[in-house]
């Protein structure tokens, strides 16, 4: 698959079981050439830009009480303080108190606040990035209410500004930004391996329709890495007789944009997708298997677009459960026992936590549900970008073996998801460990169980 | 002027008009800002029902009851310690009925009909005991904690004195320990107005702020249907 590999400045590892940018020779941590004073002057400018009325209320209610830290996976796993959930905005705090809040003219006059400097934002780059997959189980721990990750998100807008993303995370982001896909998965790949994956499996997968009911969309890990899901989704659409499409000019679900904390790059990934679902009519929008693309678009979407959303966004997942439920979908007995991971986006943030569980019980699986599960359920360590930066492999490691020992205690024969991410980061880690588990695609398990079809 | 004039008088005055106007300077300030309007379309459209998180997030999720145990329990009893000493004591009572004839003009029983409940002083001595003895406790473990040493900064050792102070002084006032009665009362007064000077500027606005943060986080969530 060299050939889809456009940028040879950072060429990418599509054997490794995760799918990213080589490890650079050198790091390139600091984008641009900017003089540090002003790095910091945009840092926290646009970190402050963004800032309403939520984020200020978060901000003015942390008691330092410390709970926080017993809810994060990078805490609990290391013990180490410096991984407390707001310890990450610890600089950014200083920023919004010194330069934002109501009582800023006082910090400011009384020098109560020092300045932050760039030397403390390049320290702060592991903790608000490597050290943080923005899974929100802090959020759920505080007893203050506060959504640590979302301020998170917003750090990450300010070190997006300024140049300070971790240089795998950025050049995946650029890439995608450049060529439409983090991973390679150009328009043209796209094509490609769609017309080889028709053929070879004898499926129709239609692409480019002028007009569609329902328009699919894909993440750039599973067209690279895991092409089985698009034949599922074309399998299923197809036995369902739904009128759907992809769509070459707006195809790729992920949002690296968001990861990065690139908000321009967001809204230009987004708005990709919401034009071509307009374009073609399409009533519905399905998202793939991929947690933070459902994040984008499905609760940031129409916040970038500046309106709601002339049609309907829906996980996969959720797609796979409303036909479930309704009887057009009728699935094979697997009678096996399985245990679902819920990718933090989907569930805990995004609400649907039980659309997969209606799938799964039209499978006929016993489910054995993990400890603690469903919205609390511990993070795969691979969110929020990242499973993309090498440097953060020890740590990432570390956080996986909970996992392991969650999905190990379920005794459940099959770990399976709904996040192409999740999955990378099994396989992974599965490699790292030598573990026997194999992650399962929620999509895929369908697929395979059509009722009716020839078999 | 003697001390206990000046606490009575002029310092009580000062300290109640930096409160309030503080306190209103602050949350006017954070509520007057901007809020996008989010356009995404609601799964759960009644969002307000997220606003009982402002009561369930009063006590941690099971799955947290035991990391969270140690702070839990001495928090409370710190909290309720504070509360009944301040609330339930007769001369606090009757200092307030005081307050609360001077600014409206009628007595506190006319309008409400019924006596302000009160502990004797050796039951509320018995309350400020608890709570120095969870606030020490609870600095300890501050100190103590590696997560909590390194979030904290003087604010958080500020509020803490500040909160122990007024209850350790009224202790001492009640036993007539250390000082003239009027120099104990004095120290005592100006100790709660310490604490009222510094609750807009520090964490203690914790006691305003947490309505406005939880119930925020709660109709956010309710919105998109996710755990609360
Ligand atoms: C609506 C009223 C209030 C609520 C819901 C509330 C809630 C909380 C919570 C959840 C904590 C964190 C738990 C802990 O660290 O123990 C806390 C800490 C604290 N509260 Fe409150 N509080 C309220 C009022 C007050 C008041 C009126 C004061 C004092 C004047 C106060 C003083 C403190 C102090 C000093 C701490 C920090 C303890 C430490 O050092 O860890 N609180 N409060
Ligand atoms: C166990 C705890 C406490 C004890 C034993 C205590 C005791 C006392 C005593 C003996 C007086 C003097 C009454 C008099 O002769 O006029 C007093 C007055 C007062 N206390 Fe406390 N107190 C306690 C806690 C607090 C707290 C926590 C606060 C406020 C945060 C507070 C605020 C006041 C006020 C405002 C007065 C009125 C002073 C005046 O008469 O002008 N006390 N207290
Ligand atoms: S969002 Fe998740 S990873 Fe980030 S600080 Fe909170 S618990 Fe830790
Ligand atoms: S749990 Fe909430 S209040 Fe406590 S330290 Fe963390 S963010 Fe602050």
């Amino acid at each position: 698959m060299s050939a889809a590999d456009v940028n040879q400045e950072h060429p990418l590892e599509l054997e490794s079981p995760r799918v990213s940018v080589k490890k650079p020779a050198a790091r390139y941590d600091k984008q641009g050439d900017v003089p540090d004073a002003e790095r910091v002057k945009r840092a926290m400018q646009n970190f402050v830009k963004d800032f309403g009325r939520t984020a200020a209320i978060y901000m003015e209610s942390c008691i330092h009480c410390g709970m926080c830290a017993d809810a994060c996976h990078f805490y609990v796993t290391t013990e180490n303080p410096k991984y407390t959930p707001i310890w990450k905005l610890e600089p950014f705090k200083q920023a919004y108190k010194r330069e934002y809040g109501p009582f800023a003219w006082l910090y400011r006059t009384l020098n109560l606040k020092g300045k932050i400097t760039v030397e403390r934002l390049e320290e702060w780059q592991e903790l608000i990035y490597d050290s943080c997959t923005v899974c929100g189980r802090c959020s759920l721990m505080c007893p203050m209410g506060i959504d640590i990750a979302s301020l998170v998100s917003l750090a990450r807008h300010g070190m997006a500004k300024s140049g300070l993303v971790p240089h795998e995370l950025w050049a995946v982001a650029e890439r995608a930004e450049k060529e439409g896909s983090p991973l390679g998965a150009t328009p043209k790949v796209f094509k490609d391996r769609i017309e080889w994956l028709a053929d070879d499996h004898e499926v129709e997968i239609p692409v480019d329709k002028e007009k569609a009911d329902v328009m699919c969309t894909m993440s750039s890990i599973e067209i690279m890495k895991y092409p089985d899901s698009i034949v599922a989704t074309a399998r299923i659409m197809n036995h369902l007789g739904v009128d759907w499409t992809f769509r070459l000019d707006g195809y790729e679900a992920t949002n690296f944009g968001l990861l990065s904390g690139n908000a321009e790059w967001q809204k230009d990934m987004s708005l990709k997708l919401i034009n071509a679902a307009i374009a073609c009519g399409a009533k519905t929008l399905v998202l793939p298997e991929c947690g933070h693309a459902y994040g984008a678009l499905r609760w940031s979407g129409a916040n970038m677009y500046g309106k709601p959303l002339p049609f309907r966004v829906m996980h996969i997942a959720e797609f796979l459960a409303e036909n479930t439920k309704s009887g057009k979908l009728k699935l094979k007995k697997l009678g096996k026992s399985v245990t679902f991971h819920d990718p933090c986006q989907i569930a805990r943030r995004g609400g649907a936590i039980e659309a997969p569980r209606d799938v799964l019980a039209a499978l006929g699986v016993e489910l054995r549900e993990m400890e603690p599960g469903k919205g609390l359920n511990w993070c795969c360590g691979g969110g929020g970008g990242v499973v993309t930066i090498h440097r953060a492999d020890p740590i990432r490691y570390k956080v996986f073996q909970l996992k392991m020992n969650q999905i190990e205690e379920t005794g459940a024969e099959l770990p399976v998801t709904s996040c192409a991410n999740c999955r990378q980061t099994f396989d992974d880690g599965q490699a790292h460990f030598k573990w026997d588990k194999k992650m399962n695609s929620l999509l895929e398990m369908v697929a395979d169980n059509l009722e009716g079809k020839a078999a | 002027m003697d001390l206990l004039t000046f606490a009575r008088g002029p310092g009580l005055q000062w300290a109640v008009t930096i409160f309030v106007i503080g306190v209103l300077w602050k949350l006017v300030g954070v509520i007057l800002l901007r809020a996008k309007p989010d356009l995404s379309e609601p799964r759960n459209p009644s969002t307000w029902k997220g606003l009982r998180l402002i009561i369930t997030r009063s006590w941690p999720r099971k799955e947290f009851l035991r990391s969270t145990a140690f702070t839990e329990v001495l928090g409370y009893t710190f909290h309720i310690g504070f509360l009944v000493a301040l609330l339930f004591y007769l001369p606090h009572i009757l200092f307030f009925e005081d307050v609360f004839k001077g600014v409206l003009g009628v007595n506190f029983q006319q309008v409400f009909g019924v006596q302000w409940p009160y502990f004797s002083g050796g039951v509320i001595n018995f309350f400020g005991a608890v709570t120095v003895a969870a606030l020490i406790a609870v600095l300890i473990h501050r100190i103590v904690s590696p997560v909590k040493r390194l979030i904290s900064n003087f604010d958080d050792y500020f509020s803490w004195f500040v909160t122990i102070a007024p209850v350790v002084t009224g202790m001492l006032a009640y036993g007539h320990v250390g000082a003239p009665y009027q120099t104990l009362i004095a120290v005592h007064l100006l100790s709660m107005e310490l604490l009222l000077v510094w609750f807009p500027f520090g964490k203690l606005m914790h006691a305003f702020t947490v309505f406005l943060s939880r119930g925020t986080e709660g109709m956010q969530f309710e919105r998109k249907g996710a755990s609360l």
